[in-house]
């Protein structure tokens, strides 16, 4: 299985007021194409400053971080976002759609942003709303979903352009169990389905019971790690 | 790139109270510039057409020297075949007049004073000048008045004199002579500036050529043009024509040289004006833009993340900035058009301040003037360093961070 993910030496510090915070202290993270995994720990424990790394939204002090091969520290910030745009989709805990675009304008964006012309970006978002459970809610507006709903979308919108890995911070921390269960559901078959990566950040027991390989931080290190079949 | 122009028009009415208060901001300030700029005009207008009507016309053909030496010794001889040539270059609906224009001393029992005594003849003058519309009291020249004179009302009450009344003009004849004769008061006029009234005294043509001792010759020959840009092109084929002769050609430009500078001064306080009422409107337009910007925090955070250039968000919230510009900038320009209009049937009467309105060279009545460039000034001005005011929250919107941004509440 190859590697899609590779974090090297990654070490990470914040400045809080006066005193400097260790958030990453030597991590090493290889992840396999495919996978189905957590990043989980308690707050502050640093899992999501190592996802908004792996999805270059954020920079590492020191260390080597690959994906797909590519070196982050060889791209400008231009080409970071060309990367983020092709390669790598977000589920954010809040959705963070778009408040005054409808569902399928949201999930449409993204092949805007792409340059993909407008009759194949409708058909391709009409399809992957109908895929994800939301077919006949392609005109409502974030306001008029419920969290799920919601939640589903900005799966779609990870999605839609393809990328070879999905990286979801705590995308259930807002939505009850039954959707949540739902909603990991949904992401595991678009995993199976579309070969597509999937690494969460989480401290809901759900999602580590779903993940494939269970990554506990504590502290920015990497204290334990698990690996099952689901 | 649709779907961004849709998502920058949806944006801009995601808080309505707070587009409102910054197109209202960009109305006024547009209105202002349109209404105010055409007050502007109107008043240059008025002072141009007052220059023109008193006497100047667009162009004027004077002997050699006479603009030097305003007499007798200077005049245009052979005026029917110097007329016919003039009128064959002028274009149509343009009319001129033939005049003797020299200085003279008008004096009565009690009074006397110099004075410029104009010689007309009273059917083309009423179309170059403002005498033949200005008869406030008795009667306008005919053309077979022979001892007929008629005065301003200033001067009539510095003379103390009225209608019926003798008037004795005297000047120098072309033998080198003090002329004199007795003349009839037969109408008084009102003019725009009291300057007017108090320095011209009209007779006919033939009257001050007897007088003077001129047989056919005039002093001047005032040519009005349908249009006041007509005046270069039609002076410049004259001058061609009279190439030679000891004629001069000016244009009211020429005549007028204050006027001339008034005119570059007032197109420089419209411009001024315009940009200080854009300074005004560009801190409301940065204040509200950069409230937008920090309000949509996250979400300029979530584009970059999605992989969003900077660029991009740039040009979203410039889009933004070009449609609220736009819409205040043609409602502002309607609401200007209107009031000018509206202004424009009757005028803005300013005869309560008529003394200072008239040091200042200006119309009793002000109608405002919308001119094109003006509009077109006022709009680009505004959308031009609207657009430029704009780059500073669109910059600081695009330099965060992703992190950094969607940390923002």
């Amino acid at each position: 299985m190859t590697t899609i993910v590779a974090c090297r030496n990654v070490n990470k510090t914040y400045q809080q007021g006066k005193v400097m915070v260790n958030a990453l202290e030597d991590i090493n993270l290889e992840v396999a194409t495919g996978s189905f995994m957590a990043l989980a720990g308690p707050s502050g424990s640093g899992k999501t400053t190592l996802l908004n790394i792996i999805g270059g939204l954020d920079l590492a002090d020191s260390g080597d971080i690959r994906v797909n091969g590519q070196a982050y520290a060889e791209l400008s910030s231009a080409r970071m976002a060309e990367l983020r745009l092709h390669k790598i989709g977000f589920v954010f805990q809040a959705y963070n759609l778009i408040p005054v675009l409808s569902a399928i304008e949201n999930v449409e964006y993204v092949m805007l942003l792409q340059g993909v012309d407008s009759a194949q970006r409708r058909r391709k978002a009409m399809q992957i709303l109908d895929e994800v459970g939301l077919d006949g809610k392609y005109d409502r507006r974030p306001t008029e979903l419920s969290g799920g709903q919601q939640q589903r979308v900005a799966v779609a919108r990870a999605i839609v352009s393809d990328p070879s890995i999905v990286l979801a911070d705590e995308p259930t921390a807002n939505l009850d169990s039954k959707t949540g269960e739902s909603l990991l559901q949904l992401m595991l078959r678009m995993n199976r389905q579309r070969q597509v990566t999937f690494i969460f950040s989480t401290h809901d027991n759900m999602v580590m019971a779903y993940a494939q390989r269970l990554v506990i931080l504590k502290d920015g290190r990497i204290a334990d790690e698990q690996t099952k079949t689901v | 790139m649709s779907m961004g122009f849709h998502l920058a028009w949806r944006n801009i009415w995601r808080n309505p109270r707070r587009t409102a208060v910054i197109l209202t901001a960009v109305v006024i300030g547009v209105w202002s510039m349109v209404f105010l700029g055409a007050l502007m005009r109107g008043i240059v207008q008025g002072m141009i057409q007052n220059g023109i009507k008193t006497l100047t016309g667009h162009v004027q053909i004077h002997p050699a020297g006479y603009l030097q030496d305003p007499s007798v010794n200077h005049r245009i001889q052979g005026i029917a075949r110097i007329k016919s040539m003039v009128a064959s270059e002028l274009p149509v609906r343009s009319s001129l007049s033939c005049r003797v224009r020299v200085n003279a001393v008008a004096s009565n029992a009690r009074h006397n004073g110099g004075v410029t005594l104009v010689g007309i003849d009273p059917q083309d003058e009423a179309k170059v000048s403002f005498i033949g519309s200005s008869i406030v009291e008795g009667r306008y020249l005919k053309p077979d008045d022979g001892d007929a004179i008629v005065i301003g009302r200033a001067l009539a009450d510095r003379f103390e004199t009225r209608l019926g009344r003798k008037l004795i003009l005297m000047a120098q004849d072309t033998g080198g002579e003090i002329a004199s004769r007795a003349f009839r008061i037969r109408g008084i006029f009102h003019a725009e500036m009291e300057a007017t009234e108090k320095n011209f005294v009209f007779v006919t043509r033939s009257a001050a050529q007897k007088m003077l001792g001129m047989d056919d010759a005039v002093s001047e020959i005032a040519i009005v043009l349908p249009a006041h840009d007509q005046a270069a092109a039609v002076a410049r084929r004259l001058q061609q024509r009279f190439a030679g002769q000891d004629l001069v050609v000016t244009t009211w430009r020429q005549a007028l040289p204050l006027l001339t500078s008034y005119l570059e001064l007032y197109d420089s306080f419209i411009m001024i004006w315009f940009v200080v009422v854009f300074v005004a409107m560009g801190f409301g337009i940065v204040n509200t833009t950069l409230m937008a910007v920090f309000e949509r925090m996250r979400e300029f955070g979530l584009l970059k993340a999605l992989g969003m250039r900077p660029c991009r968000i740039v040009w979203g919230i410039l889009t933004e900035s070009f449609y609220i510009l736009v819409c205040g900038m043609l409602l502002g320009d309607l609401l200007g058009l209107v009031s000018s209009w509206g202004f424009a049937i009757k005028g803005i009467d300013l005869s309560a301040l008529a003394q200072g309105v008239e040091y200042a060279g200006m119309s009793r009545i002000i109608i405002p003037v919308v001119e094109a460039r003006d509009l077109l000034n006022a709009n680009l001005v505004v959308l031009v360093l609207g657009l430029l005011v704009s780059f500073y929250p669109a910059i600081r919107a695009a330099r965060f961070t992703p992190v950094e941004a969607m940390r923002q509440t």
